[in-house]
């Protein structure tokens, strides 16, 4: 039996030794303690933080590495709310050069909490207007991904919803499964969206919740727990306007009908930003990366990658996409100053409206 | 001997020192200090105030509270069944059992929820969705185990010639149940309920997602006030409130675990058996709890369209999209991680065990409660806190690939401690006295007398250890990770966050592989024992 | 009366009883006597009802018991470790099984003082039992199963882990207690010695069944098998096939007209006589002699034919 033990502890001691042997291709150290700035022309490892959503070919890392010398080491920190925390806390020492994924819902607070560092990006000049509203060019738009009500073709009851306010008709009673804001991004968006897009928001949710709502801690609850498409009841969901599309890319049988569609008048707004961390040793090779962020590759790649839309007029959309993929023309969207003053109070009263 | 012992062990006592000081007590002290530090206690009181928090307060204890009873309740008779068997029963009956234990709470959520539906308990008078019995139902599930194996280990090393005595004297089987057995299980009782009040104390998945918006505990409003609204200062507050209720809980669970001492004689297997009913009601229980969830997983894996197939397990060895890293990495991964953190979670375990049982008198309690405290502490908290302190080199951690595996050997340690020492404390000092008498040198009789009943619970701790990694409890969620960190269950996570069938079938499957995983894992370890010893 | 009828046990492939029958009259002593593992302990637990009879059914005064629960059988046990409930008092342990039947706290206390009397352990009640000696704590675990006044009491090896004196001792005192109390009892040992010191009437036990069941004396005087011989303490078998006989140590005298010469081998004081090994014609035998031998003698044994008994071939 003492073998035995020492069997197993033999074989820990040969699995730390494998696993330290295995843990050569990254550096442990953290690349800002590196001394001095390195010019260009060496190779240079660029940390990008980013939430768990965030995805990339591989290929296309390893052309930008090859092109620019800068290697792209991913660090991904949570969602973007974990993101924005812990960069928040670890200002004085941040985690890595560039951080992606701060959205306009959480803009204000990171730039009041100075974690970003000025740069114009050249690739802005593909971007529209309507996703540059950091003015102080601390951010750089990435993509883009509205959060919409989608509803069920087959399940609804009544008429396909066209407005945000049938979502209060009695027609509709018992349908409707959205997420707790406090807990949930899209849960956040869409009642942001409620307050932009209806003239008493507090009324609309009091009138929502007579209307039998179900309220969820989160996405996946809500999708595959209540919607349709998880076998639930319900068949509205609070969601993004690409889950049509991704519903045909990943459906069982290949089909050429989405079976869900996108509620257009509740949608708000969701853009994704970079931006360089102050701080870091390299702002130049960080630059290359945003740049990298907004190329064409990038930005192709960003549907199929992390379903969201990209925000370069020069992005080509995947069929899947073009053809299923609805988009509002004029999502609501909230100045991110006024979002941050006043989140917190919005959150509170939504809470005693629907959950008190 | 007691003297060359007692000083080894006090300098062995150095290594769980510095690694609890290292990763816990000083990244913990870090973040509540920042916290804390810029408007002093006010903002605590403020917090406290708010009716939303006392809410959570108490509900946070009570659920717990129920959770404990509760799962004490449905598994004693689990636990019975260890303590009856064999030792290749027990092996089988160990490995199942844990399996609930490294389900991600997203997936378990999920399969609860549908059995609900199925059953119609979903709404109307009987609804169980949202309610706190999803929690306490999802609670008993995961841990099950715990109590099974921590009980059951404890119990099968009785000596049943107890029962045996009072049956023949006239006690029926229920009071020898009570009046024996019951007294004698104590201090396994003890441990196995602080691992399962704290776990139930911190759990936030499960409060989230099946006990929906309504609910609130002292975990979930950490995370509110930190990580939504950024407010650390009060979400500090409350950490420091729950740091102090889970180091009053470990020291009163640690208080009950001690017993005094049994002579130890050779563990006789107990004969006692409940009545036809007792035994049907008992497997029905596990069958629907355990296994039905874990049916519900297997079922939507093999789901393909309208049929059944293996279609969902043979697109996980395909590279998919959103994942930075292919299936098989992340599994890979995390078969890497858990066996780093179950090694070291021995390694510390074990240590402190001995210096709780046999180190000076001054170290034990300190060292009993210190290295049970990362169990009950918010995760947030500890996260956090290694981000903020492990930044700068000599501990320049917070991004490094041995973070992962640090911070779980910080849960798994808790295991390892609760389970090797109701074990080590059964050890009568006269028995080793008489074996040194008798000729035995101080090594001999801590190979006949001491490893032979240490090794039990280091055996199932060490299992523990490992299923808690394959889970990725804890502070993981919120420690930055590296592309080559990515583990099985991040893996899972990212492929039901995108909306679609085939995906959520794939996260299925990649589920029963983590449960094969575990079951492997646990029949390895605990096969590791030999069959040498017995009834050991 | 106890009756085993046709009892089989089996654990895996090895059966522990094979096809058993035994009876236990009101008033009697039986000893279990056999080599250790031949299922003497299995035995006994069958009979208390802790182990189920894969086959054959247990018998209580004329009634089927077999699926009785223990504390419905009225038998007591004692194991060879006293298995006193730890702590607990020596009282406490005693009154533990009065605790079950009901009896009142008076009535507890009573029965407690009269069986630590018994037992020679006056004034122990409130002694916690971690403390006792071995020869004490076996006396607990000896009023603690007669307290309760079962009609059968089992014991198994209860004194093989006594020391010499104190072994005798209580073998001596054993009979008479349960004779006082009127407890029939099954008493298991190996120890020839201990058996025909206690019985009125051994069951020699072998690899799951009963050899022979008799009167000590009776069994002694004729083993009618080598197996049964070897286990009372017999040693001088000799002759092959039809011829084989037993010729017990008491046998031999001295005597010059005695028909058997040997030579004397070892000889060893034994306080009341002598034990001699000698080699013969029959074989090497060893006799109890009233003089000593020096080694390499010859002696001339006259060897008395009344204490001589035929061996069954096998």
């Amino acid at each position: 039996m003492t073998r035995s033990i020492r069997m197993l502890l033999l074989l820990s001691a040969s699995l730390l030794i494998a696993a330290a042997c295995s843990d050569d291709t990254t550096s442990v150290v953290d690349p800002l303690t590196t001394v001095e700035s390195e010019p260009s022309a060496d190779p240079v490892t660029i940390t990008l933080i980013t939430h768990d959503s965030f995805a990339v070919e591989e290929s296309l890392l390893a052309e930008f590495a090859e092109s620019t010398g800068i290697t792209i080491e991913l660090v991904s920190a949570g969602d973007t709310g974990q993101m924005i925390s812990q960069s928040i806390l670890s200002a004085g020492n941040p985690l890595g050069d560039v951080m992606y994924g701060v959205d306009n819902t959480f803009l204000q607070r990171a730039l009041d909490a100075d974690l970003f560092a000025r740069y114009v990006a050249a690739g802005l000049a593909s971007v529209p207007e309507e996703f540059q509203i950091d003015s102080t060019n601390r951010v750089t738009p990435i993509n883009f991904g509205d959060v919409c009500v989608n509803y069920w073709n087959d399940a609804i009851p009544g008429e396909a919803p066209t407005s945000i306010v049938d979502l209060t008709d009695p027609v509709n009673a018992g349908q409707l499964v959205v997420q707790n804001p406090e807990t949930s991004s899209p849960g956040l968006a869409f009642l942001l969206a409620t307050i932009a897009g209806t003239e008493d928001w507090e009324q609309f949710w009091t009138d929502l919740e007579a209307n039998g709502v179900s309220v969820t801690a989160d996405w996946e609850s809500a999708y595959y727990g209540e919607f349709t498409a998880g076998g639930g009841e319900r068949s509205m969901v609070v969601s993004y306007a690409s889950s049509p599309p991704a519903e045909v890319m990943f459906s069982e049988e290949p089909t050429d009908v989405a079976p869900s569609s996108v509620l257009l008048d509740s949608c708000f707004r969701q853009i994704e930003f970079a931006g360089v961390l102050t701080g870091t040793p390299h702002p130049d090779e960080a630059g290359q990366v945003i740049e990298f962020l907004l190329s064409k590759d990038f930005q192709d790649g960003v549907p199929e990658a992390m379903f969201v839309f990209p925000v370069s007029d020069q992005a080509e959309l995947p069929e899947i996409w073009a053809t299923h993929a609805q988009l509002a023309e004029d999502p609501h969207m909230l100045d991110p100053a006024e979002i941050e003053a006043n989140r917190d109070d919005w959150t509170d009263r939504w809470v005693e409206i629907v959950l008190g | 001997m007691g003297r060359d012992r007692s000083r080894l062990i006090t300098a062995a006592a150095a290594v769980p020192a510095a690694f609890l000081t290292a990763f816990f007590v000083y990244p913990v002290a870090t973040v509540l200090w920042r916290g804390v530090a810029g408007d002093g206690l006010a903002p605590l009181g403020a917090v406290l105030e708010s009716g939303r928090t006392s809410d959570a307060i108490v509900f946070t204890f009570w659920q717990a509270a129920l959770s404990t009873a509760a799962t004490l309740a449905l598994a004693l008779p689990g636990a019975a069944m260890i303590a009856r068997s064999g030792p290749r029963a027990q092996r089988w009956i160990r490995a199942i059992v844990t399996i609930p234990f490294v389900l991600p709470t997203v997936v378990v959520a999920g399969a609860f929820a549908e059995l609900f539906t199925r059953s119609g308990l979903d709404d109307g008078p009987l609804r169980l969705r949202h309610t706190v019995w999803a929690i306490l139902l999802a609670h008993v599930f995961f841990n099950y185990a715990v109590v099974v194996r921590t009980v059951g280990s404890f119990w099968s090393g009785l000596d049943a010639r107890l029962e045996d005595q009072a049956r023949v004297l006239g006690a029926g089987r229920l009071r020898t149940f009570t009046q024996i057995t019951l007294p004698q299980l104590r201090p396994a009782l003890a441990a196995a309920s602080a691992i399962v009040f704290l776990f139930s104390f911190t759990s936030f998945g499960v409060i989230l997602v099946l006990g929906g918006p309504r609910q609130a505990t002292i975990e979930t409003e950490i995370y509110r006030y930190a990580v939504v609204r950024t407010d650390f200062t009060s979400a500090a507050a409350l950490a420091t409130l729950q740091l102090i209720a889970v180091v009053a809980l470990v020291m009163l669970a640690t208080r009950l675990e001690r017993a005094r001492p049994i002579t130890l004689s050779t563990p006789h297997r107990t004969t006692l058996r409940a009545g036809r009913l007792g035994r049907t009601a008992n497997g029905a229980v596990i069958t629907a709890l355990l296994g039905l969830p874990i049916a519900v997983v297997i079922e939507r894996s093999l789901t393909v369209g309208e049929s059944y197939g293996f279609d969902n397990f043979r697109a996980l060895t395909e590279r998919l999209a959103m994942l930075p890293a292919p299936v098989s990495e992340a599994i890979r991964n995390s078969l890497v991680f858990a066996s780093i953190a179950m090694a070291m979670a021995l390694c510390v375990g074990t240590i402190t065990a001995l210096v709780v049982v046999h180190g000076r008198r001054a170290l034990r309690h300190v060292f009993d409660v210190g290295l049970t405290l990362p169990l009950g502490t918010s995760a947030v908290t500890i996260g956090f806190g290694m981000l903020i302190a492990l930044d700068e080199p000599p501990l320049d951690l917070r991004a490094s690939w041995w973070i992962v595996p640090i911070a779980h050997s910080l849960v798994g340690v808790p295991f390892v401690v609760r389970t090797m020492v109701p074990v080590l404390r059964r050890i009568d000092p006269a028995l080793r006295e008489a074996a040194a008498v008798l000729g035995a040198s101080p090594r001999r009789v801590r190979r006949e007398v001491d490893l032979p009943i240490a090794s039990r619970g280091m055996l199932v701790g060490a299992s523990f250890a490992f299923a808690v990694s394959i889970g990725e409890f804890g502070a993981t969620a919120f420690i930055p990770r590296r592309a080559d960190t990515l583990t099985a269950p991040q893996a899972l996570f990212r492929l039901l966050s995108t909306p679609g069938e085939t995906l959520r079938g794939q996260a299925m499957a990649l589920a029963v592989v983590l449960m094969a995983i575990v079951a492997v894992a646990v029949f390895a370890i605990e096969s590791a024992r030999g069959t040498s010893q017995g009834t050991f | 009366m106890w009756e085993l009828r046709d009892v089989s046990v089996r654990f895996g492939d090895t059966p522990a009883l094979d096809d058993l029958s035994l009876t236990v009259t009101p008033g009697e002593v039986v000893v279990l006597l056999g080599p250790s593992g031949c299922g003497k302990s299995t035995l006994l637990r069958v009979l208390a009802g802790l182990q189920a009879p894969d086959r054959g059914s247990i018998w209580i005064d004329h009634t089927d018991a077999t699926t009785r629960e223990p504390h419905r059988r009225g038998i007591g046990v004692m194991f060879q470790d006293p298995t006193l409930f730890p702590h607990r008092s020596v009282g406490q342990n005693i009154a533990f099984g009065l605790r079950m039947a009901g009896l009142d706290r008076v009535a507890q206390a009573t029965r407690v003082d009269e069986m630590l009397e018994l037992v020679g352990l006056d004034g122990f009640a409130n002694r916690a039992v971690e403390n006792l000696s071995g020869g004490e704590a076996q006396r607990v675990a000896l009023a603690r199963s007669l307290a309760p006044k079962p009609a059968l009491l089992l014991l198994d090896e209860p004194l093989a882990a006594l020391d010499r004196s104190l072994r005798d001792r209580l073998v001596a005192e054993l009979p008479d207690l349960l004779r006082a109390t009127g407890t029939s009892a099954v008493h298991v040992t190996h120890d020839h010695d201990e058996a025909f010191a206690i019985a009125d009437r051994i069951a020699v036990m072998q690899a799951g069944r009963l050899l022979r069941v008799a009167q000590p004396e009776s069994l002694y005087a004729d083993p009618r098998t080598e197996a049964v011989a070897r286990f009372l303490g017999h040693v001088n078998i000799v002759g092959d096939g039809h011829q084989r006989r037993v010729i017990r140590r008491d046998a031999a005298t001295v005597d010059d007209r005695g028909d058997l010469v040997a030579t004397v081998v070892e000889s060893r004081f034994r306080g009341d006589h002598h034990d001699v090994r000698v080699t013969s014609d029959l074989g090497p035998l060893e006799f109890r002699l009233s003089n000593p031998a020096a080694p390499g003698a010859e002696l001339r044994l006259r060897i008395d034919p009344t204490r001589v008994a035929p061996i069954e071939a096998d």
